[in-house]
């Protein structure tokens, strides 16, 4: 079990609270109609899934119900850091 | 949160209530709890009592926006709570930090039209104000066991240093969720769904059976 802290009610709660929405900082293009198959397939499709470090989206669905970032590694399950979304991970791989 | 500021929508509302020719109905209803008080134990580890029948109003503002504080100051009487996970409690209103940009406003019942239109009138810019009283209830948990009960329930932690009087969580109760806020050294309120009251009702029923469950009408 995760015991996430949720940085918009300031305190780590139980993960039966909380969805995970898979990878953070997704960037939509910007002009989808002048984008090859490719870069929108890439953008709708396809994922990271890396062996460590890992960004992504949780949600505080059982509680403020509010979307945040959580950096993760994904060997060890450890949370390196969470923060709010806008906000960059300072925790990134080498 | 949206950039806009002071701009006046019109919103149509009503009084969802209605008249006095028609009995309302708790979600509780059918559990007939007055009977169930009479007759049941008058001693026991803990004591149920459904608030039933309040006004309750979700409200969405901009935090940061001091006219709509300002504005939403006025109608409560009482400031919103902006420190997560918080209460306040002025003379019969109720505001519930929910989430930075949501609270639980509980009313006396016939009020609630009242306070929804106070909104709708003293607020600008791009708030919103719902009566949700129709979609749940609010049952009380007290007595010295009523905390065991909840710890059976929910992952929340109630122990005293982190969850002082007054403080307010939404959290998973058995299977369903609840607004769950300490009112008292030993007595806890639970704002529960409509369509989750009976099941909750069962539960907290055979939850408390080993402590003694007292019903108070």
């Amino acid at each position: 079990m995760f015991y996430i802290y949720c940085p918009y009610c300031g305190e780590h709660r139980e993960e039966e609270e909380f969805h995970n929405h898979g990878q953070a900082h997704i960037e939509r293009p910007l002009d989808p109609d002048s984008c090859t198959d490719e870069e929108w397939g890439n953008y709708m499709f396809f994922r990271k899934n890396p062996k460590g470090l890992h960004h992504e989206i949780w949600v505080h669905a059982v509680g403020c119900r509010k979307f945040f970032n959580v950096t993760r590694d994904t060997v060890t399950y450890e949370i390196k850091e969470v923060y709010k979304m806008g906000e960059q991970p300072k925790v990134v791989a080498k | 949160m949206s950039d806009v500021k002071n701009e006046t929508a019109t919103v149509s509302i009503m009084n969802q209530l209605a008249d006095a020719s028609i009995q309302a109905q708790s979600p509780l209803f059918h559990a007939d709890l007055a009977t169930v008080a009479k007759s049941g134990p008058k001693t026991g580890g803990v004591t149920f009592k459904e608030e039933a029948l309040l006004g309750h109003l979700t409200l969405r503002l901009n935090a940061e926006n001091p006219d709509q504080m300002k504005a939403a100051e006025k109608v409560l009487g009482v400031a919103v709570p902006t420190q997560p996970l918080t209460s306040v409690t002025k003379g019969d209103v109720v505001v519930r930090w929910i989430a930075p940009d949501e609270w639980l406003i509980t009313v006396p019942g016939l009020k609630a039209f009242e306070y929804e239109a106070a909104f709708q009138k003293e607020m600008k810019g791009h708030f919103q104000v719902v009566n949700v009283s129709g979609g749940q209830t609010i049952v009380k948990l007290s007595g010295k066991n009523a905390k065991d009960v909840i710890k059976k329930s929910s992952p929340a932690d109630v122990h005293d240093s982190q969850f002082p009087v007054g403080k307010v969580v939404n959290t998973p109760f058995a299977k369903s969720a609840v607004i769950l806020r300490r009112t008292g050294e030993n007595e806890f309120e639970l704002v529960i769904r409509r369509s989750f009251s009976d099941y909750l009702w069962l539960w907290i029923q055979d939850a408390s059976r080993e402590y003694g469950l007292v019903v108070e009408a």
